[in-house]
């Protein structure tokens, strides 16, 4: 960065804090989402997480971006615009991040931790219906991905889901999301994005109190 | 403008710098630097098997003329730290830069000590970059403060630094010409009779790097409030810039030697002068000592974990938002072994014969946790079987659990086979197994000696694991595959129940290397909820909570049938595909 960027006081930017569980595929999308905000004309970073908490373990991957400059690239409690969780129980465990006026987008899986799993502890009965008071919008991000014929491709329709609240041009987003996914699965992947931002796009029509 | 990583730009640094050679061993946050240093034009690569060694090899090659990037993580630092206080005697030829990767907050480490107290130590200069367009800048300029000054540099980074992408604007290589090579023992014999003037040459060029550092353009001072100023550096400037927008900053770039002046002359232009810093109270003492008078937050900045700009403003006593809370019964989600991993068997075995494990660095620290809890101990890089030795030897005078050892085939190259020649050599009793699975793992399936895969690919060769362990002087060395339960079981129990040294050698490849799947697994209707495969703390295999059934997730099960070994009721059998 220049004297003069970093002369500025750090402007309001964008905050996206990205979860789910290690091996879904969190670090890519916050690559996808990093990328076109990039070609969006935006600043940009993108801070992931490493090592040890990769294996099934729970993950974030926070994008932060901005007009101007963008300064820490971690998020704080009450202070991400969108919370996007890969799984239901992880939107919960970061639901503290969302700031005021901020927004859930959580895919509507659910992944046993391995405690509950091996019967170690037992998960509380009422996730459901705490995750329901959140007004977090759910999208069956891996049916609508299995449809579009790209199974793996859960993620990328979550994108699309968020890609109805931010101003990043369409084209932008198919550009990057058609450069990075194999060439094989590029018309799935599109479709699945097409899919994911029609679905919230309806979602949000829906519950007019939430447009 | 692309979006790097910050080790991306350290390795792009390098090259534009016009670094030749690239030295390391692997370790979060510091690994995939050396990677993709490794993967540009001009340049020779590897992995050593230690940070020591890398660093050895980096001296050798600066001494003779080329520019050399070491890298590693902070712990690595303490492997390396023997050459580097006396590489800071002898100097450089060529510029040689090394990375030390610090992780606060401990996300994949063993501890969070900060570096910079290893570059006051060593009395080598320390930049500090806060984004990846500085430490690709910091990186390249390094190079010249290197050879100018004749010393080692640090470049330092956090996993806040080192994985975060941010934009960078890059530039060409600078065509370095290897410079020549003239025998001087004066320089790089390090006995008493040269180090004495070695060490007067150093003395005064801390003095020159201290006179240099006033005013280099590294350390940046933003004047935007007469009250309140803090110093900081690295990914806690960010915080700062985010929490403390107001507050004047002196951005420190250069965290060894400190710019005594600057520091006062901005110090005098507040009321109030604080430092924020991470991990450690290295730049508070640091600025005090230059006899600066430090202000204190309204509540101290916490020392231990990361940083992040909530907790500075806590500290600071400013607003914070507000926020819904999280659910406070939510189960924990630890990482765990993966599902099909070759080595779940014998930590579920030692688990099984309650022995007590020494364990060592790498996924399989991961088995200390439940259903497994096959762990006592986790020291460091080749520990397992020193430790182990330690615990026979206290636990002679009485009948005992039997004491094992547990380490990756890496981990193993990395230290563990010195531990094993000073215990052989000391007629120490024990079990020792390596776990070989073929790579080094925890860091993203990177090679080692016993995989006999280099990092540029070059021809290599595996050592020959069995072989060496004879060498030492082990009798008894077995290689067992680990999915065999019966074998796992038979081996063990064999080994510790004799008196003398063995060396259970478990080999199987590592799942992700070829990502082979075969027919996954399922229950059937003979199960009988006894609960015995959870106990194998396989992420593809879950319990009803009701009824305590079992069934196996067809799309995590990859197929390695170690649970079906375990069913006391034949219930776990492989599906056709």
């Amino acid at each position: 960065m220049t004297q003069e960027e970093m002369q500025q006081a750090a402007p309001d930017a964008i905050t996206v804090l990205l979860c789910g569980v290690g091996g879904q595929g969190t670090i890519l999308a916050a690559d996808l989402l990093a990328k076109a905000a990039l070609e969006a004309g935006y600043v940009v970073k993108v801070s992931e997480i490493h090592g040890m908490s990769q294996r099934g373990g729970a993950v974030t991957t926070v994008v932060r971006f901005g007009r101007g400059r963008v300064a820490s690239m971690v998020a704080d409690a009450g202070t991400a615009d969108c919370v996007v969780s890969f799984e239901r129980m992880e939107a919960l465990r970061n639901l503290a991040y969302v700031k005021e006026g901020g927004y859930l987008l959580v895919a509507d899986e659910r992944i046993k931790p391995l405690p509950v799993a091996a019967g170690l502890v037992k998960a509380p009965t009422d996730l459901d219906k705490r995750l329901e008071a959140t007004e977090a919008t759910i999208i069956p991000a891996g049916q609508i991905a299995r449809a579009a014929g790209s199974p793996k491709s859960a993620n990328v329709v979550l994108l699309g889901a968020l890609a109805t609240r931010l101003d990043f041009p369409l084209d932008v987003w198919k550009d990057v999301i058609a450069k990075r996914v194999p060439p094989k699965t590029v018309e799935a992947n599109l479709a699945a994005f097409d899919e994911g931002y029609n679905f919230a796009r309806e979602a949000a029509l829906g519950a007019p109190d939430q447009a | 403008m692309i979006l790097m990583s910050g080790n991306e730009a350290i390795a792009q640094g390098a090259w534009e710098a016009g670094a030749t050679i690239g030295v390391a061993y692997p370790g979060t946050p510091s690994t995939e630097t050396l990677e993709n240093f490794a993967l540009k034009n001009g340049v020779y690569a590897e992995w050593c098997v230690n940070e020591k060694v890398a660093v050895e090899v980096g001296v050798g090659a600066s001494a003779a003329g080329a520019r050399v990037l070491a890298t590693m993580k902070h712990v690595g630092v303490n492997v390396a730290a023997d050459p580097l206080f006396t590489a800071a005697y002898t100097g450089v030829n060529g510029g040689l830069v090394v990375l030390a990767a610090d992780d606060p907050g401990m996300y994949s480490s063993q501890n969070e000590q900060d570096s910079h107290w290893y570059a006051r130590a060593a009395c080598i200069p320390m930049f500090d970059p806060a984004d990846s367009a500085e430490a690709l800048a910091f990186t390249r300029d390094a190079f010249d403060v290197s050879e100018r000054f004749d010393v080692p540099v640090f470049i330092r980074s956090t996993v806040r630094v080192s994985h975060t992408k941010t934009p960078v604007e890059i530039g060409e290589r600078n065509e370095y010409v290897r410079k020549p090579y003239e025998s001087n023992p004066a320089k790089y014999v390090m006995m008493p009779a040269y180090a004495k003037p070695r060490r007067i040459d150093q003395l005064k060029r801390v003095a020159d790097l201290k006179e240099w550092v006033e005013t280099c353009q590294y350390n940046v001072r933003f004047d935007r409030s007469n009250e309140i100023g803090i110093i900081c550096a690295g990914a806690t400037y960010q915080h700062v810039e985010e929490a403390l927008a107001d507050a004047s900053v002196f951005k420190l770039g250069v965290t060894w030697p400190l710019p005594e002046r600057a520091l006062r002359d901005f110090a005098s232009s507040v009321d109030r002068v604080y430092v924020v810093e991470e991990g450690s109270r290295f730049l508070t003492e640091s600025v005090s000592a230059l006899g600066i008078s430090l202000a204190s937050p309204l509540h101290p900045v916490p020392e231990a974990g990361e940083l992040s700009p909530g907790i500075i403003r806590a500290s600071f006593g400013r607003e914070l938002p507000t926020h819904q809370d999280a659910p406070e019964n939510l189960p924990g989600r630890p990482p765990a072994l993966c599902a099909g991993c070759p080595h779940r068997v014998v930590f579920k075995e030692l688990s099984r014969m309650r022995a007590i494990v020494t364990g060592d660095i790498g996924c399989y620290t991961l088995a200390a946790l439940p259903p497994l809890a096959a762990m006592d101990t986790c020291l460091d890089m080749g520990a397992s079987v020193s430790m182990a030795h330690g615990f026979e030897l206290a636990m002679a005078d009485k009948e005992h659990r039997p004491v094992v050892a547990v380490i990756g085939d890496s981990t193993f190259a990395h230290s563990g086979l010195s531990s094993l020649i000073s215990t052989v050599y000391n007629k120490g009793c024990g079990t020792v197994c390596v776990l070989d699975n073929r790579t080094t793992a925890m860091t993203g399936r990177q090679g080692n000696p016993f995989n006999g895969e280099t990092l540029q690919h070059r021809p290599s060769r595996e050592l020959d694991l069995e072989g060496v362990v004879r060498a030492i002087g082990v009798e008894d060395v077995q290689v067992i595959d680990p999915n065999d339960m019966r074998a796992v079981r038979g081996a063990l129990k064999r080994a510790t129940q004799t008196d003398d040294i063995s060396v259970l050698i478990f080999r199987s490849p590592c799942i992700l290397i070829d990502r082979v799947r075969k027919p996954a697994y399922e229950v059937t209707d003979a199960c009988r909820a006894c609960g015995v495969c959870p106990t194998l703390g396989c992420p593809a295999i879950s319990t009803d909570e009701q009824t305590g059934v079992a069934s196996i997730d067809p799309n995590q099960c990859i197929g390695c049938g170690q649970c079906s070994q375990y069913c006391g009721f034949s219930a776990i059998r492989q599906t056709q595909a």
